[in-house]
């Protein structure tokens, strides 16, 4: 019977220190590796006889701007179909230099999957047969999905900002009128004056 | 029936009126589907609510050969120039129908992928509101177009309004 | 020979043409640099016969086999992962309705289904057999719309209008459900809006009784078709370890041989009570694609009227619980907040997020029509996700897209296209 205590263990006996922040989240075993050896720690999953991870779930990727030094992440899912049991491992690069091993020769799904990481978050695959920008225009400069960017196109000049509450001439939320709030302004219009 | 003359036999009429009789009850449409509102569409061209008794029985998919072209669905910025392209290739007379929010004004997507409205790239004569809309919404939306169509008159694509809202877009 | 005003480029052609003569090479001269090319480039472009959804398709061609293929996609991101970022879980529901709009009310459970586990909230049974009779009601209209559309795409257009007529009949159950058709924003966190009234339910057993002939003529019309089978079967097939390892899930691997389903798997909103066949196929190809799909609309009939059978049991007014009772995540009904207080704050706290959320991720998985469309939240204890990623199961498949191609003629293409059952929304997102 595989469980999470024992998938851990093997994991440590293995790499030792290079695997840590084990955690077990709604059920799910979670660790991080070093980001060297993230496709060392895929083929051990994969190809050992009673871990047997050989199902790619999901690869996806993760910014987080406040952890210095390891702002961009990957997440691997794998199932092993055979025990039904889910993992969840995660490596960490830096952002001014975001190259992370490629899992292609071992998953071919991690193909376009590392392509829309790759298209989102700007980390550079090693390896990989085609790393090109894949949902994305291919002459955008940026990268999306990383949390200094907006949601809206920037260049728009027909959006109506009082209409959406950004500002405009009352300052709805977003900047402090003189009078603090249209409500307050108000306050003036006392009396039997009809407004 | 439009205004004419009538006798034994013979009807006496313009011929723009003629023209438009015709050309209305025979429209060609050129399906764009995108996404969700093609389903709508196909839901539409089936039986229950069925757009062939309109006279759009054959949809083509080729430009050249069809008349209204029915953008449905979001149209992404790479999808953009694709739009502008088949918009090229069909012959005047053509008209454009967009059908549904995203392809009227982006409908709830206002991100950086997705063109806010086709109405950037082609000039369209019909808006089409929903997210998706109903058949009978669709329904609706060509028939307005067969309205247009019926009224239209014959010198307009050559006249100088015409060519200035093309020169707007950046068509020659 | 050579004839120096010829000089357009087309050298390649006047060396094939001069050695079809005859005549002998040593005349022609190819230009310094010249590539000679003998396969012919297609492109199956974005706008495709407004079935398929936008994706490109750049075919070479040697003669009518195809050499190999190159799919560009990303002709309909609407950046639903980056949208997701900016709003609270309840306004998520609508974006996840246009991953798979064929089948939307899979895609709102699997999100709802994803935040009760991150929130741990339990639902009723009653609740759960509402889900699944849902759930397996779009599955069903999903399934329509992709073997009807093989159909269309190898010649037969009458399927396809046969089975539109009842894809009506469930639009007409989602509307009394949940006021719309097609993007249904279906549920709420621990159960639905409103009860199923009587009227729901019998236009349920009247799609059971009536749906069931129909799909028998329509697989009268394909499935011992001769011209049917000679057009599917051997295109496209696929091994079940080649794809494992494109990570195939749902109707795609079952065809394959393997017989992996989530609701069997991991099972969700009480498909453990349900009994029901998980239909594998062997070779892969078109024709056991076909099948397959076929075979889990048939099954897929059998829990609706299995639901149907245990929700029985729940008759009476106070037994027809709708939602669970969490009051600090369920958006109570309208009629609730405009006459009850408690109602109110909550009404009011939800909307404006003065709810404590968990800090935590997860990973949630559902059986959707295509496969297991995955829901990885993470959150940071704020009002809306820190980072939401959707595992989307085209987007997974389509890869594989030049592998099942190879050598094939030009026309399996399009039929293995439209047999993979590829969703231009839920590729793309």
């Amino acid at each position: 019977m595989l469980n999470n205590d024992y998938i851990k263990q093997k994991l440590t006996e293995k790499f030792g220190e290079q695997v840590s922040s084990f955690d077990e989240s709604y059920g799910m075993l979670s660790f991080e590796a070093q980001k060297e050896i993230n496709l060392k720690v895929l083929t051990f999953l994969y190809d050992d006889a009673e871990l047997k991870f050989r199902f790619m779930t999901d690869l996806c990727g993760v910014h987080f701007p406040d952890n210095k030094g390891k702002e961009l992440g990957v997440v691997y899912h794998l199932h092993n179909l055979e025990e039904n049991v889910r993992i969840r491992f995660k490596v960490f690069a830096d952002v001014s230099k975001p190259d992370i091993y490629t899992a292609t020769g071992l998953f071919s799904t991690a193909n376009w999957q590392e392509r829309e990481t790759y298209d989102f978050y700007g980390i550079n695959f090693i390896g990989h047969p085609n790393l090109k920008r894949i949902l994305n225009v291919d002459e955008m400069d940026y990268f999306p999905l990383r949390k200094e960017f907006p949601l809206e196109d920037q260049s728009r000049v027909d959006k109506d900002d009082e209409m959406f509450g950004r500002g405009g001439t009352i300052g709805f939320g977003t900047e402090k009128t003189d009078h603090g709030t249209i409500i307050e302004s108000d306050k003036h219009n006392v009396g039997e004056e009809i407004v | 029936m439009p205004e004419g003359h009538q006798g034994e036999g013979f009807f006496a009429t313009s011929f723009d009126k003629v023209i438009g009789l015709a050309r209305k009850n025979s429209i060609w449409p050129l399906p764009f589907a995108t996404s969700c509102c093609g389903i709508e569409f196909m839901a539409t061209m089936g039986a229950h609510y069925d757009l062939a008794r309109f006279g759009s029985e054959r949809v083509g998919f080729s430009p050249r050969q069809c008349d209204l072209l029915m953008v449905m669905g979001t149209i992404a910025k790479k999808m953009g120039p694709v739009v502008k392209q088949v918009y090229l290739q069909m012959a005047e007379p053509r008209w454009v129908l967009a059908v549904g929010a995203c392809a009227s004004s982006g409908g709830i997507f206002d991100t950086y992928s997705v063109l806010q409205g086709i109405d950037q790239v082609v000039p369209v004569d019909v808006y089409v509101p929903g997210c998706p809309p109903r058949p009978e919404a669709i329904i609706d939306g060509v028939i307005r177009i067969q309205d247009l169509v019926g009224k239209e008159s014959l010198r307009r694509r050559s006249g100088e309004k015409y060519k200035a809202l093309l020169e707007s877009y950046g068509i020659q | 020979m050579t004839h120096p005003e010829f000089n357009s480029g087309n050298e390649v052609w006047l060396i094939k043409n001069i050695i079809k003569t005859g005549m002998s090479e040593q005349h022609i001269k190819l230009p310094e640099g010249s590539i000679e090319k003998t396969t012919t480039t297609l492109n199956l472009g974005p706008t495709h016969p407004a079935t398929h959804g936008v994706m490109q398709n750049i075919l070479e061609l040697d003669g009518e086999r195809i050499v190999s293929t190159e799919q560009t996609i990303g002709y309909i991101h609407r950046a639903f992962e980056k949208i997701a970022e900016r709003r609270p879980l309840y306004q998520i529901t609508p974006l996840t309705d246009r991953l798979n709009y064929c089948s939307s009310p899979i895609n709102n459970m699997g999100w709802h289904l994803t935040c009760e586990k991150l929130l741990g909230v339990k639902t009723p049974k009653r609740v759960d057999y509402l889900r699944v009779i849902i759930m397996e009601l779009a599955r069903i209209s999903d399934h329509l719309i992709c073997n009807s559309i093989v159909g269309v795409d190898s010649g037969a257009y009458t399927g396809f209008l046969y089975v539109m007529q009842y894809r009506e009949l469930i639009y007409e159950i989602y509307e009394e459900i949940c006021g719309s058709r097609l993007t249904t924003n279906i549920g709420r966190i621990g159960g639905f809006e409103r009860n199923f009234n009587d009227i729901a339910f019998q236009k349920i057993q009247k799609f059971l009784d009536e749906y069931p002939d129909v799909q028998r003529e329509f697989e009268n019309l394909f499935t011992r078709n001769r011209i049917f089978m000679e057009r599917t079967i051997g295109a496209g097939p696929i091994s079940a370890e080649r794809a494992l390892n494109y990570g195939f899930t749902g109707p795609n691997l079952r065809a394959a041989g393997v017989d992996y389903d989530v609701r069997v798997h991991s099972p969700y909103s009480s498909y453990e009570d349900f009994e029901f066949i998980v239909p594998v196929g062997s070779t892969g190809d078109c024709y056991d694609r076909f099948l397959v799909r076929n075979e889990e609309m048939w099954q897929s009939m059998s829990l609706i009227k299995q639901a149907m059978q245990k929700l029985e049991q729940f008759k009476g007014t106070e037994a027809e619980v709708y939602h669970a009772d969490v009051p600090e995540y369920y958006l109570p009904e309208k009629k609730d907040v405009y006459t009850k207080m408690e109602a109110l704050i909550w009404h009011f706290k939800i909307i404006m997020g003065e709810i404590d959320m968990p800090k935590g991720e997860v990973y949630n998985s559902v059986e959707g029509a295509n496969g297991e469309l995955g829901f990885y939240f993470i959150s940071d204890g704020g009002r809306t996700p820190y980072r939401l990623h959707f595992r989307r199961p085209c987007f997974i498949y389509y890869q594989a897209f030049e592998e099942l191609t190879k050598g094939a003629m030009l026309s399996d293409a399009v039929i293995v296209m439209s047999s993979l059952n590829l969703i231009a929304g839920e590729m793309d997102a």
